[in-house]
């Protein structure tokens, strides 16, 4: 169901995160981002409904629609950490060069700092804090523990959502692909070889997302 | 400090120190409930800070308009020098920077003036981040801007000698022997530059802090440090207060470095405008501003002479540095140490040269001075080595310090034959062409090389406090921080053994200054002093047991001397006759005793051989007070591939082999030693901060500009340690791996480089553009 708030997406999503942000970011700000989606962005400008203020949103995080008071440029990221104190997702840059941010929105990742909340009401979104069922944790979660996956811990979050979503895209089959594919999350710590290890046991394991 | 417990002695098999244990704080982590600084949301009324900076070097403020941004919407405050809370103490003249222990001899809003850009020069506070962020973009700022000295090599730029450097802590000048007179006289002689670029820390967590006044004497502060003591020192003598007056928390930290060692403009400024507005306030740096909040690396240019006999034996060493300081301080890397020590040769003479420009003040970088320190010497290693057909590791055994060259101490264990010779194995070193440039996959230039890495042993100590239940639970704890370092980890497993319990009975806490002091985590003493304030804190709960069952007529060692009973495993025995004794539970039991507590001083380095002389001694001389030198030692190996035409390099092999004392958790240990491993191969290959030389300016401070290696940039790598058993250093015989995990790295990689290419580039990083544009030898 289309939500008043939220306009359809310019285009499916791809699996960029940051090139669906900008396409969707077109749409609803009417950005002059490129020609071709002036026109796409005026179209779609005219068929929002305009929101400013404080308003009231509603978030589906983790499988419960969460309601909470936000502008419209409040972003994702913030939305998690300061309204809904989901503080598992973190902010390592807010400018989509770190990937600390890392969320599924319908199950894809994306930067959740270059993601209004505004725009993904009615979307599934999935934190690290969901990633788990209860106790029991996510086979990629317990392969980051057993391979040391990390460090300080402040990347994981970020490193492990788009970890999941690595395997799920089929970019897990060989060494090299996922040191490709997980090259947009920044470990300053430097846990990548033990990072490589645990999405590759995942994967090798059978388990299929 | 013979008469001390030693865990060799107590635990001549160790049980699950050591051991390749998973992270205890791993669940939290990869959960998401680990909190870090920024994350204590739930404080009443909790507002946010953010900091306006200044776009000039150099400069004075004329004027605030703050018309538009208080008209914004929940806007709390706009704090300048002009209104901003006063503080009791500043770092503005030298004895408040060395009272309150600051890094930065200049505290921004204290004055109209600006020193550099990015430098704080409002902080709003609003109900939520996005008003307060945007009322500080409406927040006008009106500079009298001048022109500013940018670095070293800016013509305006005035070198001077600095006599110490690293606030003092280092000798600016250095002289052993003739070695103006040996290098002169030797048959064989190399001079070479080598620059360092401006290298920024950047962890992945930002600099943060939440203040909570509590009451108007009262103030605890969530915050992202490496050492909560220091900044509960650093914050206290700036309030007016008395320490314990502050309460500084850190439970998790995002990385640190080095960045974190000290207390930085902005955790003031949080609790200032907290005062001010009356409320709690959070701040957290934005990325750019991380580039200008928190130090970084200096640029710098080090001259290296060598000099040699014909069979490579090192007869002169000379060594000149200069780089970039702030306004206010002299700190430079004290790069000189360790070429210094880290071979055989008669002579040596070192000397720093600094020059101000428009720069906050560099700070402490993982492996500060040894670093790029270690670049010049191994660089220049390998050169000696290609110019005489010696070797690499060869040219490195013929000048092998048996004792230190420095002071001739004895070494308290060194076990960097074992790691060169166990390195090389691991790495298929005796299939290298020894011809550079011979070696090729396909159109690929291949390189093999190495270096030799060494840190000290620093003088330091902490304390710890165990609590036993008789239930045969415990938690131990130290005001200490965990990095991601494993201090969690480690401390829990040492505790174990200490109590001869297994890891799901104990609990070890840390990250508190209302626990016992333990020190910075930095400069590699963390693992060594506060495992050594555990391990003694946990003897004395059994000496306190002991006590309690000589006295105790239905205990099996009633009337027993206290000197002839020793606590293994949990259990109070004769040393005599083990059989002779009891469990911790049955006696606590019967003494009513529900729990004991012991507490220790853990003491690391100099200080553990020689308490009194470490002590005593001259604050650059404490690390070589005792009788022994204490450093770890170790080598890397690495396999480079660089692409002839585009000059690029990608490293494709990497071997790490390390002698550092007892290596408490192999799997954290590994981990430890691969990241620093990468935090050098980045300095080596892509780390660079550009300061524009007109505006003093950074032009890349961001995480998409300023490259860090990414996943795709590193490969599968190997560590081993070498099994050493060192008493001199501490009660533990931990000499600590933070650090020498990254000294060598960069002269390890562009020796590599060197061999695959015969183009020896003595800049980093070691961009495309070096390599395409250097000549080959």
């Amino acid at each position: 169901m289309m939500d008043s708030n939220t306009p359809e997406p310019a285009a499916q999503p791809e699996q960029d995160g940051r090139r669906s942000f900008i396409k969707q970011a077109g749409g609803l700000l009417g950005l002059a981002l490129a020609p071709p989606l002036i026109s796409q962005a005026e179209r779609l400008t005219a068929m929002s409904k305009k929101v400013e203020g404080v308003t009231e949103m509603r978030l589906k995080v983790n499988g419960t629609v969460r309601t909470m008071q936000a502008e419209p440029r409040v972003t994702l990221l913030d939305a998690l950490r300061e309204r809904l104190d989901l503080t598992g997702t973190k902010k390592g840059c807010d400018h989509g060069q770190c990937g600390a941010c890392t969320v599924l929105v319908d199950g894809k990742r994306v930067n959740s700092c270059l993601t209004l909340a505004v725009m993904v009401q009615n979307k599934e979104i999935t934190t690290v804090e969901g990633l788990a069922k209860g106790e029991e944790l996510h086979p990629l979660q317990q392969a980051f523990i057993d391979h040391d996956g990390f460090q300080c811990g402040y990347c994981t979050p970020g490193q492990l959502m788009s970890g999941v979503a690595c395997l799920k895209e089929g970019h897990a089959k060989t060494d090299d692909s996922v040191r490709e594919w997980m090259s947009g999350n920044l470990c300053r710590c430097g846990a990548y070889p033990n990072i490589v290890a645990a999405i590759r046991q995942v994967e090798q394991s059978g388990f299929k997302g | 400090m013979d008469t001390e417990p030693k865990f060799f002695e107590t635990n001549p098999t160790a049980g699950v120190v050591g051991k390749p244990l998973n992270r205890v704080d791993g669940r939290d982590k990869v959960m998401g409930r680990a909190k870090y600084a920024a994350e204590y949301n739930n404080l009443p009324g909790l507002a946010h800070a953010v900091i306006k900076t200044s776009d000039v070097a150099k400069g004075r403020i004329t004027g605030f308009d703050t018309t538009a941004a208080m008209k914004q919407p929940g806007v709390l405050a706009i704090l300048t020098y002009q209104n901003i809370p006063k503080l009791a103490k500043t770092p503005n003249d030298a004895d408040g920077k060395k009272a309150i222990g600051a890094p930065m001899g200049y505290l921004p809003l204290t004055d109209d003036q600006i020193h550099y850009a990015g430098q704080p020069v409002a902080v709003v506070v609003a109900d939520t981040l996005e008003r307060a962020q945007y009322a500080a973009a409406l927040l006008k700022v009106q500079v009298a801007a001048d022109k500013p000295i940018a670095s070293y090599e800016d013509p305006k730029a005035q070198l001077f000698d600095p006599e110490k450097i690293q606030d003092g802590k280092a000798d600016g000048h250095v002289k052993r022997g003739d070695a103006q007179a040996a290098f002169a006289a030797a048959p064989v002689q190399l001079t070479h530059k080598y620059t360092h670029a401006i290298n920024h820390h950047s962890p992945m967590e930002p600099g943060a802090t939440t203040a909570h006044w509590e009451a108007p004497d009262r103030l605890t502060i969530y915050e992202s440090t490496q050492g909560v003591t220091r900044t509960q020192k650093s914050v206290s003598t700036m309030l007016g207060l008395s320490a314990e007056q502050v309460r500084v928390v850190t439970k998790y930290l995002g990385g640190g470095f080095g960045c974190k060692g000290s207390a930085w403009p902005h955790t003031i400024l949080t609790v200032q405008a907290a005062k001010a507005v009356g409320r709690p306030v959070k701040l957290a740096l934005t990325r750019p501003q991380m580039f200008t909040g928190m130090g970084h690396r200096e640029d710098q240019t080090q001259t290296l002479r060598l000099g040699a006999t014909k069979d490579g034996k090192l007869t002169a060493l000379i060594h000149e540095k200069t780089s970039t300081t702030s306004p206010w301080d002299n700190y430079a890397e004290s790069n000189s140490k360790i070429i210094n020590m880290l071979y055989e040769c008669p002579t040596f003479e070192a000397s720093y040269q600094l020059a101000r420009a428009n720069v906050m003040t560099s700070t402490f970088t993982r492996a500060p001075g040894e670093a790029p320190g270690s670049f010049a010497i191994e660089s220049s290693m390998d050169d000696l080595a290609y110019q005489l057909g010696i070797d690499p590791i060869e040219i490195r055994l013929r000048n092998y310090a048996e004792k230190d060259p420095t002071n001739g101490h004895p070494w308290s264990s060194k076990s960097l034959k074992q790691c060169y010779a166990r390195g090389a194995e691991l790495f298929g070193w005796s299939k290298r062409n020894p011809k550079n440039g011979a070696t090729r996959d396909g159109r690929l230039l291949v390189g093999w090389g190495m270096a030799t890495a060494s840190y000290p042993v620093h003088n330091s100590q902490g304390t710890a406090r165990a609590r036993l239940y008789a239930d045969g639970h415990a938690v131990v704890q130290s005001g200490a921080t965990d990095l991601g370092t494993g201090t969690y980890t480690v401390m829990t497993q040492v505790a174990c053994d200490a109590l001869g319990l297994p890891m799901d009975k104990v609990r070890f806490e840390l990250g508190d200054t209302k626990l016992p002091t333990a020190p910075n985590s930095g400069g590699s003493v963390a693992a060594g002093t506060v495992s050594s304030s555990v391990y003694m804190a946990v003897q004395d709960l059994w000496q306190k047991l002991i006590k309690v069952a000589v006295l105790d007529k239905k205990s099996p060692l009633y009337r027993a001397k206290i000197a002839d009973v020793e606590a293994k495993a949990g259990r109070l025995q004769l040393k005599s006759d083990p059989k002779k004794g009891e469990g911790f539970a049955d006696l606590m039991k019967r003494a009513d005793m529900s729990d004991v507590e012991g507490n220790g001083q853990g003491r690391y380095g100099s200080g553990y051989e020689d308490a009194q002389a470490a002590a005593n001694a001259d604050q650059s001389k404490k690390d070589e007070a005792a009788h022994h030198s204490m450093h770890s030692f170790g080598a890397h190996f690495c396999e480079v591939k660089v692409d002839p035409d585009l000059g690029t390099v990608r490293v494709t092999r990497w071997v790490s082999v390390h002698g550092a004392g007892r290596i408490l958790n192999a799997k954290t240990a590994r981990s430890q030693i691969i990241g620093g491993s990468i935090f050098g191969i980045g300095a080596a290959l892509m780390e660079g901060t550009v300061r524009d030389q007109h505006f003093s300016r950074y032009t890349n401070a961001s995480l998409a500009d300023y490259h860090i290696p990414v996943n795709a940039d590193i490969p599968e790598m190997t560590v081993e340690f070498i099994d050493e058993h060192d008493p001199h250093i501490n009660a533990m015989g931990v000499k600590g791996i933070g650090e020498i995990s990254m000294v060598g790295v960069s002269a390890a990689v562009a020796n590599a480089v060197f061999h695959a290419t015969g183009k020896r580039v003595r800049e980093l990083p070691l961009t495309p553009e070096k390599i395409l544009g250097a000549k080959a030898v």
